[in-house]
């Protein structure tokens, strides 16, 4: 893999404000990413690893901007350089306006199937709705556009007009992967997106989302807890700790040989499907 | 019903009682065990005939994906299905020789929290959060045994403590929020440990905890266990690893039926049942060889109301053959100890049809020496 930056994140803080007393006043503030630099180099997957509360939601959702239309008064600082084909932008200052032509090129995967489509819209709807806001695509070529996605990620086109509450976890896991889609992205960030998903249905949509990389040369950056997951899909992984990100290689230097004392102590920690590990651990 | 659609005979031993271990019949047995759910959409036929055995302290895992009807054998173990719409429809929960299915409102409350226990996944929702709590914790004591307040709390001290939760005397004074989710955790099985139940249930412990807490609660269960002679648990999970982590023994699920059980070793190192199969094939791994691909199993879970008339894993079978469609498999010891609900294994642990060349056995087990 050529190191062809497409993302280049220095020294990332977020600041969330905490409001108290009867006024609600400004009391104090909770520093969630406390100074996080990295790089998502062209066509690769980045695994962000870490606990619950130890930043990595927040550094996905601070890379599309939508930090401050989701918390009032967030602080964001540090740079967030976005590798444009007109040159390098830097996406941590601007506003939702000015966000826009980029928005387009960097999408995310949420969690929760059942919360991120809205119930009320039909596949169609929610499919083709971020090419009526990026494109100037006529209904006809939308609806096209829409089949074609649909099938893209394992859908048939009959279920356009069905709406999300007629479709299994994985299914609505696979539309909110051909709306992420919908714009040609260059960047998904995908926040954990199989873990509210069963087993055998996580791997169908982790061979999906590989599958999906190859053909439209995807970058994807990998929020998950689960260790065995990330490594499974990431080139490199980026521990992260308390808000901080400890240690960042190749996925197999990080698995088999982890420096930082956290990463060990969370690889450790990860059960194994396999009793004969588990003899070896407790003798 | 017919008689090929059940499952062992009534009373066939179903676990293999390993060499040393407490011998006489199991702590509970589970026979032809039929959960049913009767909503606007039709029956839904969560546990449809489950034969399950727990011997004396071991600890059992029962895997399946949600549907499974995993959570609903333990709910109806402990007679905690909600009626309407849910009711226990036939079959036998045989514990130390007592039928539970039987029992009176006061005799099953006399056997949960004294005898049969339950720890849940969220330990946010099970816990009141208007009551402190060493409320919590003194309630089920002194709800179960005539003792006095003093000697409640000094129950409740010593168990906290025994659970891990430092300054037990000042964090009974604490509410519900003042606890991480470990330590909510710790707190729902001292409540579930404080009357030294024979049967711990826990469903999905761990799901909604980090892994590095996660291990430290499933050490604590096991460890909880050892101090208790004898107590044996089940332990309900989707999560294989989990239970290659802490289980003696399997039984896995799939619509509303055991499919598989066996030792962990025996089911982790030479499956039988395709479903089986595929569970192993779709988890990856964390530090033996990584595979390009995982192995899926196609489909999706069949729906609860429309489930297939013979084997319920027919839709999503590679190895799907003539009989499966119509012809519900027995569960069959095939070998000793495990027993597997599978047209392709009527003995011997050899299949009796081959499975058709484009099908990849299993992922089959990584060998310890490939390991780095």
């Amino acid at each position: 893999m050529t190191a062809d930056v497409l993302l280049d994140i220095q020294n990332l803080v977020v600041k969330f404000p905490v409001f108290g007393g009867v006024l609600l006043r400004r009391v104090g503030e909770v520093e969630a990413v406390k100074g996080v630099s990295f790089q998502l180099h062209r066509g690769e997957t980045l695994g962000l690893v870490g606990e619950s509360g130890c930043g990595k939601t927040t550094v996905g959702r601070a890379i599309i901007n939508i930090l401050r239309a989701m918390s009032y008064r967030v602080e964001i600082s540090g740079r967030i350089l976005y590798h444009h084909p007109s040159g390098i932008v830097d996406l941590a200052p601007l506003t939702r306006k000015q966000m826009r032509p980029y928005r387009a090129d960097i999408q995310m995967v949420f969690q929760d199937p059942y919360s991120s489509l809205n119930p009320r819209k039909t596949v169609d709807q929610i499919v083709g709705e971020p090419l009526r806001i990026h494109t100037k695509m006529s209904r006809a070529e939308r609806a096209e556009r829409v089949r074609w996605l649909l099938e893209k990620v394992g859908l048939s086109a009959r279920h356009v007009n069905r709406y999300p509450h007629e479709f299994s976890g994985g299914q609505r896991q696979r539309i909110g992967l051909a709306r992420a889609l919908a714009t040609k992205p260059k960047i998904v960030i995908a926040d954990e997106p199989v873990s509210a998903l069963d087993v055998s249905i996580q791997a169908q949509v982790i061979n999906l989302m590989q599958d999906l990389q190859e053909e439209f040369g995807l970058s994807y950056i990998f929020i998950a807890h689960d260790l065995s997951v990330v490594r499974h899909i990431s080139n490199r992984i980026a521990v992260m700790s308390w808000g901080n990100m400890v240690e960042i290689g190749p996925a197999e230097d990080i698995y088999l040989h982890p420096q930082h004392p956290y990463s060990k102590t969370l690889l450790a920690a990860a059960p194994r499907p396999d009793p004969a590990v588990r003899r070896r651990k407790h003798g | 019903m017919t008689d090929r659609t059940q499952g062992a005979p009534q009373g066939a031993p179903l676990h293999h009682v390993s060499e040393g271990g407490p011998q006489g019949p199991p702590l509970l047995q589970v026979r032809g065990l039929r959960t049913y759910f009767y909503t606007e959409s039709g029956i839904a036929k969560a546990v449809d005939g489950v034969d399950l055995d727990i011997a004396h302290g071991e600890v059992l895992g029962l895997v399946g994906e949600s549907g499974s009807g995993k959570s609903v054998t333990a709910l109806s173990i402990l007679r905690l299905i909600p009626d309407p719409p849910g009711r226990i429809v036939e079959g036998e929960i045989l514990y130390k020789g007592r039928d539970l299915i039987k029992l009176s409102w006061e005799e099953i409350r006399e056997i949960r929290g004294n005898e049969i226990s339950m720890v849940f996944q969220e330990p946010m929702t099970s816990l009141n959060p208007v009551f402190t709590i060493g409320m919590q914790v003194m309630e089920v004591i002194q709800a179960h045994e005539d003792v006095s307040r003093h000697e409640a709390y000094r129950r409740a001290v010593e168990i906290l403590k025994e659970v891990g939760i430092p300054d037990p005397e000042q964090r009974m004074k604490q509410y519900p929020h003042h606890f991480s989710g470990g330590q909510r955790q710790r707190v729902m099985i001292a409540i579930a440990l404080v009357l030294n139940p024979s049967l711990l249930i826990a469903d999905e412990p761990t799901t909604a905890l980090d892994v590095t807490i996660q291990a430290q609660i499933l050490d604590l269960m096991l460890e909880m266990k050892q101090r208790r002679a004898g107590a044996s648990i089940l332990l309900i999970t989707h999560n294989l690893a989990v239970v290659a982590e802490t289980c003696d023994r399997v039984a896995v699920m799939y619509g509303g039926k055991i499919q598989e059980i066996a030792s962990i070793d025996v089911l982790f190192q030479s499956p039988f049942h395709p479903y089986t199969h595929g569970l192993l094939g779709s988890i990856p791994s964390v530090d033996g060889p990584k595979a390009k691909r995982l192995t899926v199993i196609p489909g999706s879970v069949p729906d609860i109301y429309r489930l297939p008339v013979g084997c319920k894993f027919v839709t999503r079978c590679p190895y799907a053959f003539e009989p499966c469609p119509d012809i519900e498999p027995p569960l069959i010891e095939d070998a000793p100890g495990h027993w597997v609900r599978c047209h392709l294994y009527p003995n011997g642990g050899k299949p009796a049809v081959p499975p058709p060349d484009h099908v990849k056995r299993g992922p089959g087990p990584v060998d310890p020496a490939d390991r780095p």
